[in-house]
């Protein structure tokens, strides 16, 4: 491998390890502070890129399209917290399991008479569709570089949402101790419904702006549950810096797993993750 | 994890219904069409199935996401070892087919057993999900068209080739789990199961290897899962990736919640209420030119949701409270 291909495999992963995180970070949201396990989450990652390629085409701008889209699924999540969600965050985890078990089951099918089971590809905006050279032979794609770029403006406004706004301090204190939290006067089912759309928003967006390179099709929402599962336990429940390192890392021996040991590559990430659970059975950053 | 209450000891009335249900199980081949003998030796199949899930479910209190890897293994483990031009012993093949998924059960649970609830559930799902990429992505091992089993097992009384014998062999199977489990239930390593359900902490504090106990669980629930994948690959004479996946898993564990954790009986009629439930889903008739069965995801997906919205105990649950209601009433 030289160092240009290297370069490019480099690029790669970190663009994947970062999509990973948008999706791995709405999940361990989710369950951080609302206590839910969320099987569903992967279906919000197939709307997003069912709804870019339907709403692309209809307007003829990816770019209303991904804003569209985005507040489209806030509302969404908004209603589902609303209707169901809520009614689930004192359940156990195995209620929680089968009823968004039945989501999936909804959702793909609901998926199927509104989009039909075909694939489909979503053209990448013509003012990102070229490419950097990066040396003499080899070149990089813009649209991949802002993929990345998108993903780090959000993961940053997470961050700063979190750790710097009045908001995400009332979101921390419900996490550590919801009864206390409520009996100071913050409305804990307001910050629910608003971390709840947070995470549907985050996994929803990563969707769509996935569309152009990863194609539309009806099963990407399962495989890609698999892989945030992974980011998850790896990275430890709860924690969102456990999120964006162990999604980085799976990125990593991911992309490059394909390149240098393509017949054992789709075992590495998980024998990733049996040694660091034989290491840390919480995960590296076990809140 | 779970502590909604399990209804282990079943009061005697429903004992009574369950005896009867074998026994019309064992007629039934006589009364019932051949088409209809085969579905219900599917249904069987799959109550094995739920009964193994249920040792980890109801009894152990561990969430189980990946249970299909088990069934799915010994399925292929049949489709390797079956000769393409004859049939193979059921002597050896059942044997290899358990003690398979029963290994892989050992490995696998040696990982996830270290883990506790929501990523007791993940680690689970993730491990089953990497079986299924093997498989789907290995032509050496069927790839995802899968493999056919040409012959189905036999033995020296019988052939399971012949639709009574293997009707019959399913049933002796379904009955043996029930009383083998049952039987495990009360025993003192059933006791320490339900033990680490309750409360882990205080097993550990009061000297059980808790660890030592969930493995052995996870690694006999395994291997009964495989004795269900086997029966289910001679059946169909079929093996999949999709025997492997993620709905399947899920499958079983909505079969279990639905007749009711923790009592074995639950599961077997979970199984057959899940079963029924999907064909007649599947068979809806099309209201003008909306093809209703042909969506049956969505009403299935519509019915778990509701079921978990509104109904915690399952059937088995519901059966017990009325009978116990009757019993009272005469006394």
């Amino acid at each position: 491998m030289d160092v240009s291909n290297f370069l490019i495999q480099l690029l790669n992963s970190v663009q994947y390890g970062l999509l990973l995180f948008m999706l791995a970070a709405g999940l361990t949201l989710i369950f951080g502070i609302m206590g839910v396990v969320n099987l569903a989450h992967g279906s919000f990652y197939m709307l997003g890129a069912y709804l870019a390629w339907s709403l692309s085409s209809l307007t003829g701008s990816f770019t209303i399209a991904v804003v569209g889209g985005a507040l489209l699924s806030v509302a969404f999540g908004l209603l589902l917290e609303r209707l169901l969600f809520r009614h689930f965050y004192d359940r156990d985890h195995l209620d929680q399991v089968l009823l968004t078990f039945g989501l999936i089951y909804i959702f793909e099918e609901s998926r199927s008479l509104l989009w039909g089971d075909d694939v489909h590809g979503v053209t990448i905006p013509s003012l990102l569709s070229a490419s950097i050279p990066l040396t003499d032979t080899m070149s990089y794609p813009v649209y991949r570089l802002f993929m990345s770029g998108v993903c780090i403006l959000l993961a940053l406004g997470l961050y700063f949402l979190i750790s710097k706004t009045r908001l995400g301090m009332k979101i921390r204190a419900g996490a550590f101790n919801r009864d206390m939290t409520e009996a100071l006067g913050v409305n804990i089912k307001f910050i629910h419904a608003i971390v709840f759309a947070i995470g549907v928003a985050l996994a929803t967006v990563a969707g769509m702006i996935a569309s152009p390179i990863s194609s539309v099709y009806p099963n990407m929402g399962s495989q890609v549950l698999i892989m945030c599962f992974v980011v998850v336990v790896i990275g430890g429940i709860g924690s969102v810096r456990g999120a964006l390192i162990s999604a980085l890392l799976v990125g990593f021996v991911d992309t490059f797993g394909k390149v240098l040991l393509p017949q054992v590559a789709g075992m590495l990430v998980y024998m990733l993750m049996a040694a660091v659970l034989l290491w840390r059975p919480e995960g590296l950053f076990k809140q | 994890m779970s502590t909604k209450a399990n209804l282990e000891s079943l009061p005697r009335s429903l004992n009574a219904v369950l005896a009867v249900g074998f026994l019309a199980l064992a007629v039934f081949p006589f009364v019932g069409t051949d088409f209809y003998a085969q579905v219900v030796a599917r249904m069987m199949i799959l109550a094995i199935f739920a009964m193994s899930l249920d040792l980890l479910l109801g009894v152990t209190g561990l969430v189980s996401l990946g249970h299909a890897a088990f069934f799915g293994l010994a399925g292929y483990t049949l489709a390797f070892v079956t000769p393409q031009g004859e049939a193979a012993s059921l002597w050896w093949t059942l044997p290899a087919s358990v003690g398979a998924s029963a290994l892989a059960a050992l490995v696998i649970g040696f990982f996830v057993v270290r883990t506790k609830g929501i990523y007791f559930i993940m680690v689970t799902m993730a491990f089953a999900q990497m079986v299924y990429y093997l498989f789907f992505d290995n032509k050496v091992l069927g790839g995802s068209d899968g493999l056919y089993v040409n012959f189905k097992p036999k033995a020296v009384l019988f052939d399971l080739e012949n639709k009574t014998a293997f009707y019959y062999f399913v049933l002796a199977m379904l009955l043996a789990t029930y009383l083998f489990l049952r039987r495990l239930l009360f025993s003192p390593f059933g006791r320490a199961l339900a033990g680490i359900r309750v409360n882990e902490h205080r097993m550990r504090a009061i000297g059980f290897g808790t660890f030592g106990y969930k493995l052995a669980a996870f690694t006999l629930a395994g291997g009964l899962a495989g004795l269900a994948g086997y029966l289910w690959a001679a059946q169909t004479g079929f093996v999949n990736p999709e025997l492997m996946g993620f709905h399947m898993s899920a499958h079983a564990i909505m079969m279990v919640i639905l007749g009711g954790m923790g009592n074995f009986a639950g599961a077997i009629v979970g199984a057959f209420a899940f079963e029924w439930l999907l064909h007649f889903f599947q068979d809806l008739p099309a209201v003008g030119s909306f093809q209703t069965g042909k969506h049956w995801q969505l009403w299935m997906g519509l019915f778990i949701v509701l079921v978990v919205t509104f109904a915690s105990r399952g059937l088995m649950g519901a059966a017990a409270r009325i009978l116990a209601r009757k019993e009272q009433a005469h006394e």
